[in-house]
């Protein structure tokens, strides 16, 4: 009874945080903050994608940005190459995930049986590789200038577009959950909390360490895919290590393994990176904002060292096993007691 | 005499540079209970984690239902029907006891289920902490649930490594007790520095000292064998 109604609860704010995100276009009349909102919406799509390869199957990768990139340059391509249609801009969201599940497939296979340091120095590198083809491909990717395109007439609307992005990280925040949720996500959480007995009970974890990172590498490609349209406009920056360290930083702060937590570090970091550069008009020494995001980082860390949500999810499971203890135990005295 | 289901023959480890099995030698057989005994660092969890192809062999053989399994991968070896309770428990601690348990069982057929009613009836502990983290239970528990996790599936053979260690006597005794219990069922191999416990449980034994089996026999033999167990394992 408890239980049922501590998720009804939280299906209650996930219902008001809802709302409000779809009334807050109409209610606030702010283009920056829509903007703003727009692009807290898919960099939490990306480091939802990285807190299933960290989070959930401990895997650390830092070529994470090269499935974001592949989405971004199959979409730019595409809507360049063809008439900028809604049509076109679904067949190239699925060319890019298509293209982003067989290069993470690949990439899984190959380097997945590493251990998580040979692993993530692995993936740099071939990030790093898929960077400089994306520099020297000129006659495609246009190189480190870039091009730009045109978005569906659609989305000239700045409003219908929050609502598509909106609507992708919704979409995608329930299919992960159900993810983690099903017996496949327990057992990724068993493969990172302890691999090897894992396999001691029987399974063969790089299969299910080449799932979490085809369901990441799709994930972060629909990410880059609403990205490219965001801007009308893409580079070789979209494969760059930052985009990797942002998700990164965004499932660190937020929580890792918890998959609201990613959602909420990038609302913190989009936030704190808008208004900290801003306040540079006002007060000079915020030009050198990304030494106080540096700091707020720190901070972060030392004091949330599981996340924001990780921390408060971590007390609340406290406090619950606890009161459960408590409950268990007050039972078992009055069946003692009891004629 | 009883079917051999495990035989180990002149098995040799290496960990990195170290030579730390160096000729070990036995033999379980159904329905047993075989201990392995013998000093800190004498080699018997090593034994353990060689048969499950955690520390691979460098030679020798095993066999395990008259197949070799010495060159297989772990999770195969696990599939052929050995499970496996480690030193540390290896407990998923994020995971409820409940979802411990199904990680566990591989397959979920009304036999695991079976086996699943049967262990809870063995640790009803677990029973009444089914929806709390792995994290959050004590010790004993943990052991219960490390044990009930390897018995959930259909394993012919277990391989139980100091199940007592660390615990409280009453919660030894329980241990001790659904050890017993498991015994009708399963074949256990038992590493075990409590000779109490290990007498108790086991019908026969294998001395490990230094990496090799130096004596191997019925376990009367060594209860009323004072030499030998003050020689090896410092008692008596």
């Amino acid at each position: 009874m408890k239980t049922s109604n501590l998720v009804s609860k939280y299906h209650v704010l996930f219902l008001i945080i809802l709302l409000f995100l779809i009334a807050f276009p109409f209610v606030a009349d702010s283009r920056t903050l829509t903007i703003l909102f727009t692009q807290i919406f898919i960099f939490s799509i990306l480091a939802m994608s990285y807190d299933i390869l960290l989070g959930y199957t401990g895997i650390v990768s830092f070529g994470h940005a090269m499935f974001f990139g592949i989405g971004a340059y199959a979409t730019a391509i595409l809507l360049n190459t063809f008439e900028p249609t809604i049509g076109v801009f679904i067949g190239s969201i699925a060319v890019g995930i298509v293209l982003s599940g067989f290069v993470s497939f690949l990439v899984g296979l190959l380097t997945l049986r590493l251990k998580s340091h040979f692993f993530a120095m692995l993936t740099l590198a071939i990030s790093g590789l898929l960077l400089v083809v994306a520099e020297k491909w000129r006659t495609v990717t246009k190189g480190n200038d870039g091009f730009t395109f045109r978005a569906p007439d659609i989305f000239k609307d700045r409003i219908v577009f929050y609502f598509c992005v909106l609507a992708c990280l919704v979409i995608v925040f329930l299919i992960l959950r159900r993810f983690v949720q099903s017996p496949l996500g327990r057992l990724l959480i068993a493969v990172r909390e302890n691999e090897q007995r894992t396999r001691s009970l029987g399974f063969k974890t790089l299969h299910y360490k080449v799932i979490a990172s085809v369901v990441a590498g799709v994930i972060a490609s629909l990410a880059g895919s609403l990205y490219a349209v965001s801007l009308r406009f893409v580079n070789t920056s979209v494969m760059a290590m930052d985009i990797t360290l942002d998700a990164l930083l965004m499932t660190i702060i937020g929580g890792v393994g918890t998959l609201v937590g990613p959602i909420v570090g990038s609302v913190v970091i989009e936030f704190a990176q808008h208004y900290l550069s801003g306040l540079a008009r006002d007060f000079p020494i915020f030009e050198r904002w990304i030494i106080f995001f540096g700091i707020i980082y720190i901070l972060a860390v030392i004091f949330f060292p599981k996340g924001i949500v990780g921390s408060i999810l971590q007390a609340l499971s406290k406090w619950k096993s606890k009161h459960e203890d408590r409950k268990i135990f007050a039972l078992e005295k009055d069946k003692e007691h009891s004629p | 005499m009883m079917e051999s289901l495990l035989k180990l023959h002149n098995i040799q480890t290496h960990i990195g540079q170290f030579h730390i099995l160096q000729g070990i030698q036995f033999e379980a057989r159904v329905g047993e209970v075989s201990v392995l005994l013998g000093r800190n660092g004498a080699g018997k969890t090593t034994t353990l984690k060689t048969i499950m192809g955690l520390t691979p062999a460098s030679s020798g053989s095993i066999t395990f239902l008259n197949e070799e399994i010495s060159k297989k991968p772990t999770y195969e070896i696990a599939n052929t029907g050995i499970g496996y309770v480690p030193e540390d428990q290896g407990i998923f601690a994020q995971l409820t006891v409940e979802e411990n348990i199904k990680v566990a069982m591989r397959k979920e057929t009304s036999e695991a289920f079976e086996r699943q009613e049967y262990v809870l009836t063995l640790f009803p502990d677990l029973k009444k902490f089914w929806k709390k983290a792995g994290g959050n239970l004590s010790g004993g528990q943990k052991q219960m649930l490390a044990m009930a996790r390897a018995f959930v599936n259909d394993s012919k053979l277990l391989l139980i490594d100091e199940p007592s260690k660390g615990l409280a006597p009453i919660v030894v005794e329980k241990v001790m007790e659904a050890i017993m219990e498991m015994k009708k069922r399963t074949t256990i191999v038992l590493v075990e520095q409590n000779f109490f416990m290990a007498s108790r449980i086991g019908d026969t034994f294998t001395l490990i000292d230094d990496g090799r089996t130096v004596h191997t026999g019925a376990m009367n033999e060594l209860i009323s064998d004072d030499a030998m167990k003050h020689k090896y394992l410092g008692i008596g």
